[in-house]
């Protein structure tokens, strides 16, 4: 099925973390029409999986409620959710470009009352919290998913899943025959905010993620950190009851690393920070070492490092980590003091990854028209009408993603302005 | 409008099994007089053809029993000209419901409760529809499409270039005698772009010869703001020439009680030269919005004694140094001290952000390409170079000529002709003495708007940005989520104003200040507010024939929108709104009202709640509730079936500021037995999107518990809680304990008077 759609003036987003959501709204509230689309089935990207943003410890759903409801408030902007592009022809001013949606197997007349979930027997690895719990193979990504529709992993269904969930619907929205779909829009320029993803631990050989549940990566402290997560708010060794007494974060686990990724990303020793309240405040007397190379909280955020190296049982070594060791209980972070000289081996209850941030787009290539640099992240063709924003233009904190995102909108209407 | 009314109830999503939904119906067509109807999906394709088609009869008032107005929002859109007005049946209710305990029995009369609970709810959405109107968007007669860009460095230049780019005019004006800002003093400037690995040009000509021959640019160079008056869509700005004086400077903030002082000739006025801020000045130059670009000066680092600036010739500051660059040749030997704190701290010298970190990287180049056997000693706690600026940090790690460890430095002192920099801590395991022929203090960037006000308004509450200490004076937002938020509406900053910048992140930054501004005047001339009711068409209306002139309006407002006459009779700037409703919650005489939002149709709700005497089953507490996070809090918490007490009635407010006392009065007089507020965390790290709603609401309330106290009733009967939108396991428990609380307390005594 096709549909052709588009006015003059208009915009795509592509992305609809903070990043996507932030140009495609700025953009609308001027008065230009915007599409906006996610690949995933709820907009929110990235940050909606955070639990608290430093350095104010105030939950990224916030911020996220009041650009849905911006959106929902303005009749601008077209979202579609499950939704990559697959082509992209002509050029500024009058692109043509193909989004491919992916079958959610629910339609339109879902109400969100939750009785598939309720009724399907079968699960998933819950992506959202990083695997690390099931959620039901009907389900809606989380409470404040945006748009509030149930998703099914057909895959995953077993054919008494099947029936079930297809029996449990009293609004005939469980579509399980549901095809892929083609919409061709018609935008002057493209937004990329293809945002990021958490770099992958498996491939640091060295630091072993995977081979101890003691080892779990930032990402993975962030949902368990949020109450709607899979501890319910518990900071835990995954699997294990275990009062945790002592905690390493390893900093630049993949970061300013020629053989990972060469760059800083930015914002994961504020991260590290962040994360340290949230130990302190369930363990207050747990100690934690933070393994360094530098510790990279320019501005206020020095203020907020300040405060929790205060800490009395926390040290900071600075040193990269070179091996994390599995034993029995816990693990061992090796490390070389660089300033004593002295090799550190530390035994702790958990390792904490600070993995670095890798542009999504990196991975999946470079969709047409859009020129990456070395790295994967998008060089802006503002002559083109293609521009990056947020952290698919590079490694960033939510400040400085938003605000470039303003600045997108802004080149974005630009080109309608000819 | 002439209204007519119909109200829909819908038994989807497990409505129609928990609640009476024929006993509903006869409330809304007995009790409030409305048409109603029943379906079982009214979001659905048939639910809405049958609203749509009332609609279609001339229905314009619907009222929907259903699910959160959170969701389905545009199946429940039936267009401009229709009211739509949604009780929260689903989330609220039906999945909020308190269930008992495994091994407990459920109450006798649950069944009874919870239909109470929804026939209140479908009350207060009927009583809203009828007390609703229509908003007509308040317009300006003649809007200025204009935009005034003040500061013309690079943030200003990039401001201006950005919005002209975009066809809007733009005025940039600059104090100094020529354009480019302290970029004029640059040699080169930062890589940008990969490799990352070299210097580049320094961008500022050639941004300076785009800029002047842009033809919808008009530079004013040697120019400053005196003053500017007004708001978004006619902001009225007076200029003149730098560093003058004028009758036409902004005035000092005169407090209200100043103000009194003034007039008893008790206290001088410090404004006596200057034109009232209230007068017009007829050679203003009118504009839609402001960019304010201000820029940084260099921070004084003479205070670090150690360190020697001020006392020690050749000890320089890295603007200092880069003067030196541009202007000839380096010396040979050089130490950069990217920190002041010696062995007492490890922080940067203040107002640094990351920039400085790049800048001694920079400087330490031009040492190594100036001279032959240049070397260059970059003394660091920690090197700041996120992102891809990692890769220029690496490069030149491999530059022979430069040499970089952590150091603690704690002394520069004259050694013959020569400097002598000691440090210790060092990575090399040893303390280290360094000859050197100057030493580069990496000192910070301080924001103009850390010691002058800068942007020069003439309003009620002050010319400057208010509480700008809670950002070291830069003129930063408060929200991590929408950094151009500023508390004067229609006046967006960037570059080093906002914080310390990098050329690219300034240009970036700049781009992003213009988009607002324009959005800003688009939505002015709408007649829409901007962030964050984006688009909201109503704006607050004022009765001024019973206003008694107290001021609290005018002082309440976050966003300075309320000007004055010498009375004290508020003058309101629509424009500079943003619909929070604050100065609606401040008003004893109740004067201030929107057309959907008002004194009277919150009370009317309220008043509409059925409130049984003498049953202690059923005691009624009435919570306010902030409709950005703790609403949706409590929608969350009835997803995940934590249940509330079925005592208690939820009503949405814009921003707890909003709430006018009168409520907590009208509803302990209409019986009620306590009166919560929930809004958002108040204090340095304030959550509130409307800055200090909860803050003031808070101090209301404490008000409010004292003259409670004085007519005999407990001032426990009234309580704040600060929440947050993530507190969905914790809200109905802060509910619940406070209606124990009451229940402990027993009915209000006043019932039934």
């Amino acid at each position: 099925m096709t549909d052709e759609q588009g006015t003059s003036g208009a915009i795509l987003v592509v992305g609809g973390g903070i990043s996507g959501l932030t140009a495609a709204l700025e953009a609308a509230e001027v008065g230009n029409d915007v599409f906006l689309i996610d690949r995933n089935p709820s907009f929110g990207g990235r940050v909606a999986q955070l639990n608290e943003y430093f350095p104010k410890m105030c939950p990224p759903s916030c911020g996220l409620e009041i650009n849905y409801k911006r959106i929902k408030n303005n009749r601008k902007i077209r979202t579609y959710t499950m939704a990559s592009v697959s082509s992209v022809s002509g050029g500024p001013g009058n692109y043509e470009v193909s989004v491919e949606v992916a079958p959610r197997y629910v339609n339109s007349n879902c109400t969100a009352c939750g009785d598939c979930a309720a009724a399907c027997p079968d699960e998933i690895d819950n992506e959202f919290n990083f695997g690390m719990d099931k959620c039901k193979a009907a389900y809606l990504p989380h409470e404040m998913a945006f748009p509030r529709r149930y998703v099914i992993a057909k895959d995953a269904l077993s054919a008494e899943g099947g029936e079930a969930v297809k029996a449990s619907c009293k609004y005939d929205a469980v579509d399980l025959d549901m095809k892929s779909e083609t919409i061709t829009l018609h935008v002057d320029s493209i937004v990329w905010a293809t945002g990021w993803q958490p770099y992958a631990p498996e491939k640091m050989d060295n630091l072993n993620f995977g081979k101890s549940d003691a080892i779990v990566t930032n990402m993975m402290v962030e949902r368990m950190a949020a109450p709607n997560g899979p501890t319910g708010g518990k900071i835990v060794i995954p699997g294990s009851d275990k009062e945790i007494e002592s905690i390493g974060f390893v900093q630049c686990a993949g970061s300013r690393d020629e053989t990972h990724l060469e760059y800083c990303s930015h914002i994961c020793c504020t991260a590290t920070f962040k994360q340290m309240n949230y130990i302190r405040e369930q363990y207050p007397e747990a100690k934690i070492y933070v393994f360094y190379i530098d510790l990279r909280t320019p501005g206020k955020y020095d203020k907020f490092r300040e405060k929790l190296m205060a800490d009395e049982n926390a040290e900071f070594i600075k040193g990269k980590v070179a091996d994390i060791e599995v034993q029995g209980d816990g693990v061992t972070v090796i490390a070389e003091d660089a300033v004593s000289g002295a090799k550190v081996q530390q035994k702790v209850d958990l390792a904490v990854l600070a993995t670095g941030m890798q542009p999504s787009i990196a991975e999946s290539g470079a969709p047409a028209g859009v020129n990456l640099d070395n790295n994967g992240f998008v060089l802006s063709d503002y002559a083109n009408g293609i521009i990056g924003a947020g952290c698919a233009k590079k490694a960033s904190d939510v400040v400085t993603t938003t605000q470039s995102s303003t600045a997108a909108a802004l080149k974005a209407i630009q080109v309608s302005r000819r | 409008m002439d209204k007519k009314y119909c109200a829909y109830l819908c038994s989807g999503c497990g409505i129609g099994d928990a609640l009476d939904m024929d006993a509903l119906a006869e409330v809304v067509t007995g009790e409030m007089s409305m048409d109603c109807k029943t379906a079982d999906c009214f979001c659905g394709t048939d639910g809405r053809a049958l609203i749509e088609a009332d609609v279609g009869e001339g229905v314009n008032t619907v009222v929907v029993g259903a699910c959160s107005p959170r969701v389905m929002k545009n199946e429940f859109d039936f267009g401009d000209g229709t009211i739509t007005l949604r009780a929260n049946l689903r989330e609220q209710v039906v999945w909020a419901e308190d269930k008992p305990a495994e091994d407990e029995e459920p109450h006798a009369e649950a069944a009874e409760f919870l239909n109470e609970t929804a026939a209140d709810y479908m009350r207060m959405a009927c009583t809203q529809a009828q007390k609703t109107e229509l908003p007509e968007p308040h317009k300006l007669e003649n809007l200025s499409r204009k935009i005034l860009v003040m500061g013309g460095g690079i943030a200003g230049l990039t401001a201006a270039r950005e919005a002209a780019a975009a066809g809007y005019e733009v005025t940039l004006i600059e104090k100094d005698d020529k354009l480019g800002g302290k970029a004029n003093d640059w040699r080169q400037s930062f890589p940008t772009k990969s490799p990352w690995t070299d210097l580049e040009d320094n961008p500022v000509a050639a941004m300076i010869s785009e800029v002047e021959g842009d033809s919808n640019i008009t530079i004013k160079t040697s120019t400053e703001v005196a003053r500017i008056a007004g708001g978004p869509g006619a902001f009225r700005v007076t200029m003149k020439a730098a560093g003058t004086e004028t009758e036409w400077d902004a005035p000092a903030k005169v407090t209200g009680e100043e103000r009194e002082l003034i007039e008893k000739g008790e206290m001088e006025n410090p404004n006596a030269s200057l034109v009232d801020y209230m007068e017009a000045d007829p050679n203003a130059e009118i504009h839609g919005a402001v960019v304010m670009a201000t820029g940084w000066v260099p921070a004084d680092v003479s205070e670090y004694e150690h360190l020697g600036y001020g006392a020690i010739k050749n000890v320089v500051t890295n603007v200092e140094f880069e003067k030196l660059a541009k202007e000839g040749k380096v010396p040979a030997n050089v130490a950069f001290v990217q920190s002041p704190g010696g062995k007492d701290h490890d922080m940067d010298f203040p107002y640094c952000n990351s920039v400085t970190s790049m800048v001694a990287l920079k400087q330490a180049q031009y040492v190594c390409e100036d001279n032959d056997e240049g070397k260059a000693y970059l003394l660091y706690q920690h090197m700041r170079t996120p992102g891809s600026q990692e890769l220029y940090y690496k490069a030149a790690q491999q530059n022979d000529g430069i040499f970089m460890t952590k150091a603690a430095v704690t002394k520069v002192e004259e050694n013959g002709d020569k400097l002598k920099v000691t440090a210790e801590n060092t990575l090399l395991g040893e303390d280290l003495d360094l000859d050197v022929d100057m030493v580069v203090l990496a000192a910070g960037m301080v924001p103009t708007t850390k010691e002058e006000d800068t942007i020069n308004l003439a309003y009620r509450q002050g010319p400057a940005f208010i509480d700008l200490d809670l950002f070291d004076g830069y003129a930063d937002s408060h929200f991590i989520c929408f950094p151009y938020e500023t508390r004067r509406t229609g006046v967006y900053t960037c570059g080093g104003v906002r914080k310390a910048e990098t050329i690219d992140e300034a240009i970036d930054d700049a781009t992003g200040a213009a988009l607002k501004a324009i959005q800003c005047l688009e939505s002015t001339d709408r007649g829409v507010s901007v962030h964050p009711r984006s688009g909201d068409k109503t704006w607050p209306d004022f009765f001024m024939q019973r206003c008694t002139q107290c001021k609290r309006c005018t002082e309440e407002c976050p966003f300075g929108a309320l000007d004055d006459d010498e009375k004290g009779t508020p003058l309101p700037n629509n424009t500079r709104c943003r619909r929070c409703g604050t100065c609606m919650g401040s008003c004893p005489e109740r004067i201030i009202g929107f057309t959907d939002y008002n004194i009277d149709l919150i009370g009317s709700m309220i008043k509409s709640v059925e409130v049984p005497e003498d049953d202690d089953d059923r005691l009624r507490v009435v919570v306010f509730v902030c409709e950005n996070d703790a609403y949706p809090a409590l929608d969350m918490a009835g997803m995940r079936g934590n249940g509330v007490n079925h005592m208690v009635r939820f009503i949405p407010v814009r921003c707890l500021g909003s709430v006018n006392m009168a409520w907590i009065r009208d509803a302990l007089s209409a019986g009620m037995d306590g009166a919560m507020l929930l809004g958002c965390t108040y204090g340095d790290d304030y959550q509130c999107h409307f800055v200090k709603g909860s803050e003031i609401a808070n101090k209301r309330m404490e008000n409010i518990g004292e003259t409670l106290s004085t007519l005999g009733l407990e001032s426990e009967r009234c309580a704040t809680q600060q929440v947050a939108i993530t507190d969905y396991d914790k809200i109905p428990q802060i509910v619940n304990d406070f209606v124990e609380e009451i229940v402990e307390m027993g009915p209000n005594p006043f019932k039934g008077f």
